[in-house]
């Protein structure tokens, strides 16, 4: 593997205080770039991250967070907006975590801006009309 | 300067009627100056394009062969139950109603994806929708089961009732709480996370009339696409609150009840809503005009986003606990800038409610008038104002231990 694979990790409630990150280092020999980062008390901690390695080493890195309880997910431009459903209301706004969503301050419709999305699906429930989707 | 209804109608009828939104409005007074700028103008049209959970549809089924008293009995469509507390086939459907299997928040939070609001938007977008009907069955109304796909179409009447909409003013909503929260204003994270809040300031019916010297019961506009008409002041409506100088209210104030044929009506405009943690609900559009007949209500339609101020509150504890405690006001125009202060922290701000669909709104309105499909109403009767008294009352508990 020579390019650096971006995957979105999410942490459940009983793992935030862990360390399990840097196993990926000690363990599997493996880079990483910390893209982005949030933990809310009492809420799920979202790592993206950047891995570069071995690939046999990165998909037992891979094994090794889904049997800690962590759930891994490849980052792909996955998620869309229903253009017909968007009302440009702006709920979404705030809840991203890297502002794929910036109103704009004319028109005041909201824009989305695909290329920063990392997928972390937290528009999709967050949406009141349901116009945010993930793409199978 | 003094111009009546009539003259307003007789101008739409000749299409010289002059038109303009309540944004626009704001730039001509600037420009012209008021006095000049009411004689030219003969109407300026609102809008606004939020979440309203107090919305809803009366329907008339029509009689099946053999009937069926759906009165007393229940009723659902597409498993969303409705109100079947009154003739056998008139039944009332709410916005946040949802189907009895609903997982509801049993796994928090729950999503809500589908309720009344939802069945409201298929309807209005003629789907076919399933109805259930089970009845106790009597001698002139003997079915006990009745299972049919139904739509708008097939129905006699279809009337949206909305007995609460188009709110005067509304809470900024932040959470002082350490876990994110899940409400009617949206999800709202932990520490002053983000601040939610919906209106659409300037363009907002009843800010552009604080006093309610036009719309009054009776007044008609635009409803979920279609036109409606002010049937009443709505549930909640609180005149006499905190206003500013030039008499905008500070806090939630006054409400309209509204009805339309909803038949008229469309999709684009009366959206289905889902808030995560807490419920579905209706997305609804309105727009009223205001017929400029002085220079002093054209004044107040020039009103800008910098002139209306909304308390902030946290909906961790305070709301909850009905707490009168504010966290300050800000105007729309700094919501609206992205972000506020709150106790000295940059919070960002978000709304629930569509501004650009609002402007929207107050287009088609203005497009209906000038070309003559749209005349303006005299009211009926007055809403309560400032002096009426009418005021809202917290419920006072009172335990069944004492005498009733």
């Amino acid at each position: 593997m020579t390019k650096g694979k971006k995957v979105v990790l999410r942490f459940p409630h009983r793992l935030v205080d862990k360390p399990i990150v840097y196993r990926l280092v000690k363990d599997y020999d493996l880079q990483f770039n910390i893209l982005k980062a949030s933990v809310t008390p009492k809420e799920e901690g979202l790592l993206v991250l950047e891995l570069s390695g071995k690939k046999k080493s990165y998909d037992e890195a891979i094994r090794f967070l889904t049997e800690a309880g962590v759930e891994t997910q490849l980052l792909v431009q996955d998620v869309f907006r229903n253009e017909d459903r968007c009302t440009h209301c702006g709920a979404c706004v705030t809840i991203c975590p890297v502002s794929a969503f910036i109103v704009d301050p004319v028109t005041r419709r909201v824009d989305f801006h695909d290329t920063k999305c990392i997928a972390c699906e937290l528009c999709i429930k967050a949406c009141p009309v349901r116009a945010m989707e993930v793409r199978l | 300067m003094t111009k009546s209804i009539a003259e307003i109608n007789e101008k739409i009828a000749k299409g010289q009627a002059v038109v303009v939104t309540a944004e626009e409005v704001i730039d001509l007074v600037n420009k012209k100056g008021v006095a000049k700028a009411a004689k030219e103008i003969d109407v300026v049209t609102t809008g606004t394009f939020g979440p309203m959970c107090s919305s809803g549809a009366f329907f008339n089924l029509g009689h099946s062969k053999p009937r069926i008293k759906a009165g007393g009995g229940h009723v659902y469509l597409n498993e969303v139950p409705a109100y079947a507390g009154i003739a056998a086939v008139d039944i009332f459907l709410g916005a946040t109603a949802i189907p009895d299997e609903d997982p509801r928040n049993r796994i928090h939070p729950g999503e809500f994806n589908y309720g009344g609001g939802h069945v409201i938007e298929d309807l209005v977008a003629g789907k076919d929708v399933r109805l259930v009907i089970t009845a106790h069955g009597t001698d002139c109304y003997p079915r006990r089961k009745l299972e049919t796909w139904i739509n708008l179409e097939s129905m006699n009447e279809a009337l949206l009732f909305d007995i609460r909409n188009a709110y005067q003013n509304y809470n900024v909503a932040v959470n002082l709480g350490e876990r994110t929260i899940y409400t009617y204003m949206g999800v709202l994270k932990p520490n002053l996370g983000n601040a939610n809040y919906s209106t659409s300031g300037q363009l907002s019916p009843l800010f552009n009339d604080p006093y309610y010297k036009t719309i009054g019961v009776g007044t008609r506009i635009f409803l979920g696409g279609g036109t409606g008409y002010v049937a009443w002041h709505g549930t909640q409506h609180n005149p006499n609150v905190l206003r500013t100088e030039k008499g905008l209210p500070r806090r939630g104030a006054a409400t309209l009840a509204v009805t339309g044929d909803l038949k008229q009506m469309s999709p684009r405009w009366l959206v289905g809503t889902s808030f995560i943690g807490y419920g579905a609900t209706l997305t609804v559009g309105i727009g009223v005009p205001i017929p400029i007949l002085s220079e002093e209500i054209l004044s107040y339609t020039a009103v800008t986003d910098n002139e209306i101020f909304a308390p902030i509150i946290d909906y961790f504890e305070a709301y909850p606990q009905r707490s009168p405690d504010i966290l300050g006001e800000v105007s729309y125009a700094q919501l609206k800038s992205g972000k506020i202060k709150i106790q000295g922290k940059d919070v960002p701000t978000a709304s629930l409610s569509s501004y650009s669909r609002a402007v929207e709104i107050a287009n088609i309105l203005k497009g209906w008038i000038q070309k003559g499909e749209f005349y303006i109403t005299e009211s009926v009767s007055p809403l309560p104002g400032v002096d009426s008294g009418v005021i809202v009352k917290p419920m006072q508990e009172r335990p069944f231990e004492e005498e009733g």
